[in-house]
């Protein structure tokens, strides 16, 4: 059993309203210096058997055709040990 | 093909809100309306396709994304690349951009609230087939209310859409939700897939609504269809 990890963030330049949805509460709970909040989506994927080249090329594409919209999302797949 | 033999079809989708409003715009248009299931790989030989508002599938991950992979979609997308006329409103304008129909993407709104309001536009381009029956700069009053209708595309595709006229319709008064150069909806290049953020199927009575200025976007394609034959 393999666990891959797909992080998808909006892309730096796109307007994160959430993020700074969260990051103007942050003040108000007394956390000071937070100049910016971005937030974003982790996926946690487990795969039956090994993963091989092939299953990982999957996954990416899992995460470039599903889990992200490449028009406005970048994501990172990592493999956890 | 009499106006009352044209069929225009509407996908209900898991959480649609606005497919029976737009059911009843194609009827009042003069068209024969025809309910089509997002679960069916079938468009009933319909001669054009409204994907409504509301939501779809719980609009988990992204507005749309889920819906995109619909059995109906993929009849919609090969019908649309062969010219079949697609309106998307709202969420169906979600729909369509994740769908890759047509560029960019809708993300929330700047201000981060929800939008309802009765929204000018003035319409760009009247020459797709869901506008022929507006003039280029006619200025109409439609309904609009999204959370995410913050249109959203690279610079260098929306100097295209501009470029080559797309941009179907844009706010007037202030960008009701933070959308790139106030566009409120676009075309694909030829012409026949439109996606439109406010809701043209709320404004075609004078009984509820702001008046029937939407109607329009529904006798465009009946007349499109129409001349034909």
């Amino acid at each position: 059993m393999t666990r891959v990890v797909v992080d998808v963030m909006l892309k730096p330049e796109i307007l994160d309203p959430q993020g700074k949805a969260v990051q103007g509460a942050l003040p108000r709970l007394g956390f000071e210096g937070f100049t910016e909040v971005r937030q974003g989506k982790r996926f946690e994927l487990t795969l039956d058997g090994d993963l091989t080249e092939e299953r990982l090329a999957e996954v990416r594409s899992v995460a470039e055709t599903v889990l992200s919209n490449p028009v406005i999302e970048d994501f990172t797949v990592t493999v956890e040990q | 093909m009499t106006a009352a033999g044209t069929r225009i079809g509407v996908v209900t989708f898991p959480g649609s809100l606005d497919d029976v409003d737009a059911l009843r715009a194609v009827r009042l248009a003069g068209a024969e309306p025809v309910a089509l299931w997002h679960g069916d790989h079938d468009l009933q030989g319909v001669d054009a396709v409204v994907l409504p508002g509301g939501f779809s599938y719980g609009d988990y991950l992204r507005c749309g994304a889920i819906a995109r992979f619909a059995p109906v979609m993929s009849e919609v997308v090969e019908a649309a690349d062969g010219g079949l006329p697609v309106l998307g409103i709202c969420n169906g304008f979600q729909i369509l951009c994740e769908s890759h129909l047509l560029p960019g993407a809708l993300i929330r709104n700047d201000h981060q609230r929800f939008t309802c309001r009765d929204q000018r536009l003035v319409i760009e381009n009247a020459s797709t087939v869901w506008t022929t029956s507006y003039t280029a700069g006619q200025q109409i009053l439609v309904p609009l209310k999204n959370g995410e209708g913050g249109y959203v595309a690279a610079k260098e595709t929306l100097d295209e859409l501009e470029a080559e006229g797309r941009v179907v319709a844009r706010y007037l008064g202030s960008d009701p939700n933070g959308s790139a150069r106030g566009i409120a909806g676009i075309s694909n290049p030829r012409g026949n897939v439109v996606g439109l953020m406010p809701h043209p199927e709320h404004a075609v009575e004078d009984l509820c609504g702001p008046g029937t200025d939407g109607l329009g976007f529904f006798t465009s394609v009946l007349q499109s269809v129409l001349a034909r034959g």
